[in-house]
């Protein structure tokens, strides 16, 4: 009974995990909107705020996750799996805290033309990174649908490949000094690592679930 | 008990140390390996499940090895074990595919042949038809319940962690299931060659039930499983789980529970009381191999995933092992054997007279068998099965079934049956009718077993087999067992404390 008990608290706490992932990404997204509109204001470090705290959930409970699984010897031939994904995923809502304090220290003056790529790269980021948490759902209770999701997470990021390489060359194309172009390029480039990263959790994802069917 | 007794049964408590050390590795194994169970866990239940199988089911496969070949004598039925044991370790030692259902049926083979008694022809082709059957049946069972798994997991979408708990309980009740039908199943490898010269009695606890001769007989074999599986099974297990078994704990769960099915048919005299009851055929009640279940289950799973991964080198070992060591079993019985009786002095087999008489040939003309060349042997007494079956060769051409007739008719028990020797029966397996025939027929003697069974039929129903059909093949069994205890105890040369 006891480990039915333990069970049943881990499993609350990897969905709390995936829920802060998700709920990052939606910050992440609805602050790169506020700094795009406004620029650095009181709304934006509100959720610059935000992000921090999940960011600081996120890694006390894949501690709490991690030490659980080994003190209990739970799932001994996927234990590997499942540590190395979670902490993949707590790499993400890194990763939106990264950008988010890179905008607020850097403060990028994008040109207005510019904004609505910014916007549709930083869509297409968080998007990828919800269809992973998806497939990361399903790999807990449904191994066999984790690539009904995983292709989602591929097509997002190849969007967001294609935002950006359109976004460069328009950077590029004006007639903003180098400086201002590299900074540019440099913004466009961290918002993008994220669906890369996400891409990469996903490959991984793939090799895990096929690990886990039976 | 008497020492000389012990020493005797060493090799079986060896057989059964060694059975406990390797087989319990198939039902544990990658559960201990994966840390899914702690092996004080997979230990304790083991052993306290495989006694139990051992003790309250154990009889039906050991029956069919009876039937094989009678081991009659204690030093015999050593040896037999002893043989059986030896060619295990020897063929374990050399990284040969073994089996110990095998080697001991190799052994009794070899016993049979040394003693010249003759082979029962009819039950080994019954249980090498099992050994095919065995690894078959595994395969297709795991295969089954692969299938089965797979949909359930897809249908209920459980939670890896929560599959991990379910998995854990899984792995111990599967567990728990193996370990019986093993001790049930596999006892008859251990203690089965002891059963005819079996040295315990039965007793009556507090008047509560009897403990049988033979139930005890394989609680000792049980408690030497036990310690096997406690003293040396950690090492296979770790070996089995981490080497050969590449299963995720989900696959490893539908192996045992494919195994321990397997096991069970073989073994469930309540399985076959049921198929018998609905007039369905049955299932032969034979020791299998526990380690070639797990092949086959394995091999069933394999099959499922696609069979790229199959290792079919290892089909090849399970198939060579079913020749290799019931012959190498035979050979090192057959010249241990010789040992035993020419240097030890040893009585490695009890003989009988045979002899012809008017009613041994009127008994075999009921059963079919022609006599016309038998009646020449009228009245010649001849001491030693080996004797009268050269004579029986030398007469007239039996084939083996009926040679098997005349040898078993013409066999002299001089039975009698003294009204003190029935009181002192266990009267509480024999019903009020049964007892009453028995006593009715007391004081009289019976120069044959089965001219005690045609007396006790006349005098009551109680006592007559059925038509042999399946649904009658379990209350003909019963009584076929009452008799053979009544032959025991109430022969000449009844073993110290014989029981049923």
């Amino acid at each position: 009974m006891r480990l039915f008990n333990r069970t049943k608290q881990l499993e609350s706490w990897i969905d709390e995990l995936l829920n802060t992932v998700s709920e990052a990404g939606l910050v992440f997204c609805e602050a790169i909107k506020l700094y795009l509109g406004d620029g650095i204001s009181e709304r934006y470090d509100q959720r610059l705020q935000q992000v921090m705290q999940q960011e600081s959930r996120g890694d006390e409970l894949c501690r709490d996750i991690e030490q659980a699984i080994y003190r209990e010897t739970l799932i001994p031939d996927s234990r590997q799996d499942v540590l190395q994904l979670l902490e993949a995923l707590d790499d993400i809502i890194n990763k939106f805290q990264e950008v988010l304090w890179y905008f607020s220290i850097e403060t990028p003056d994008i040109p207005t033309e510019l904004l609505g790529d910014y916007q549709e790269l930083t869509e297409q980021s968080t998007e990828a990174v919800e269809r992973l948490v998806l497939a990361s759902r399903a790999f807990f209770r449904d191994p066999g649908a984790v690539n009904d999701h995983l292709h989602k997470v591929r097509f997002y990021e190849s969007e967001a490949d294609e935002t950006v390489t359109r976004l460069r060359k328009r950077i590029f194309s004006t007639d903003l000094p180098l400086p201002n172009k590299i900074h540019l390029r440099f913004f466009a480039e961290r918002i993008v690592w994220i669906s890369d990263l996400a891409e990469d959790v996903a490959e991984q994802l793939v090799i895990y679930s096929i690990k886990r069917l039976v | 008990m008497d020492a000389g007794i012990l020493i005797f049964l060493s090799s079986g408590i060896f057989l059964g140390w060694s059975l406990g050390a390797n087989d319990a590795a198939n039902v544990f194994g990658t559960a201990v390996a994966t840390r899914m169970v702690r092996f004080t866990t997979a230990a304790l239940v083991c052993g306290v499940f495989v006694a139990l199988g051992a003790v309250f089911s154990g009889a039906g496969a050991t029956h069919t090895l009876g039937a094989l070949g009678s081991v009659n004598a204690l030093p015999g039925a050593f040896m037999a074990a002893l043989s059986a044991a030896l060619t295990v370790y020897a063929m374990t030692h050399a990284g040969l595919p073994v089996s110990t259902s095998q080697a001991i049926v190799g052994a009794i083979v070899g016993w049979n042949l040394f003693s010249g008694f003759p082979t029962d022809l009819e039950a080994l082709g019954k249980i090498a038809a099992t050994w095919v059957a065995c690894p078959l049946l595994a395969g297709f069972l795991g295969a089954l319940v692969y299938r089965i798994t797979a949909a359930v997991m897809r249908r209920t979408r459980i939670h890896l962690l929560r599959l991990d708990a379910y998995t854990r309980s899984g792995l111990i009740l599967a567990g728990a299931f193996g370990s019986y039908s093993l001790g049930a199943n596999n006892i008859g490898n251990v203690m089965g060659v002891f059963v005819e010269a079996n040295p315990f009695s039965t007793f009556s606890v507090e008047g509560l039930f009897n403990f049988t001769g033979v139930q005890q007989l394989f609680l000792l074999g049980a408690v030497a499983i036990g310690v096997g599986v406690f003293t040396y099974s950690r090492r296979v297990m770790t070996t089995i789980g981490a080497g050969l078994m590449p299963l995720s704990p989900i696959g490893a769960w539908i192996v045992v529970i494919a195994h321990s099915l397997v096991l069970f048919l073989f073994a469930s005299e309540g399985l076959e009381h049921l198929l018998a009851s609905h007039g369905l055929p049955t299932i032969p009640l034979v020791p299998v191999s526990s380690s070639q279940a797990v092949v086959g289950a394995v091999v069933g799973i394999g099959l499922m995933k696609g069979g790229s991964d199959l290792q079919w080198r290892s089909l090849l070992g399970v198939a060579s092992g079913w020749i290799t060591t019931p012959v190498i079993a035979c050979l090192v019985c057959f010249v241990c054997l010789f040992f035993l009786q020419n240097v030890f002095q040893q009585q490695v087999y009890r003989d009988s007279a045979y002899e012809i008489s008017p009613a041994v040939l009127e008994r075999l003309e009921r059963q079919g068998v022609a006599t016309t060349d038998l009646t020449a042997l009228q009245g010649r007494r001849v001491a030693g099965v080996r004797a009268f079956r050269k004579l029986l060769a030398q007469t007239t051409e039996l084939g083996p079934q009926n040679e098997r007739e005349v040898i078993s008719a013409a066999r002299i028990a001089s039975i009698e049956l003294e009204p003190s020797r029935i009181e002192a029966l266990d009267t509480a397996w024999l019903s009020p009718n049964q007892l009453d025939a028995l006593r009715a027929l007391s004081g009289r003697r019976f120069a044959h077993r089965w001219a005690l069974a045609e007396a006790l039929a006349a005098k009551s129903k109680a006592w007559r087999t059925r038509p042999d059909t399946i649904a009658n093949k379990l209350y003909n069994r019963s009584i076929r067992r009452k008799l053979d205890y009544l032959y025991q105890h109430l022969g000449p040369a009844t073993a110290p404390g014989s029981s049923r």
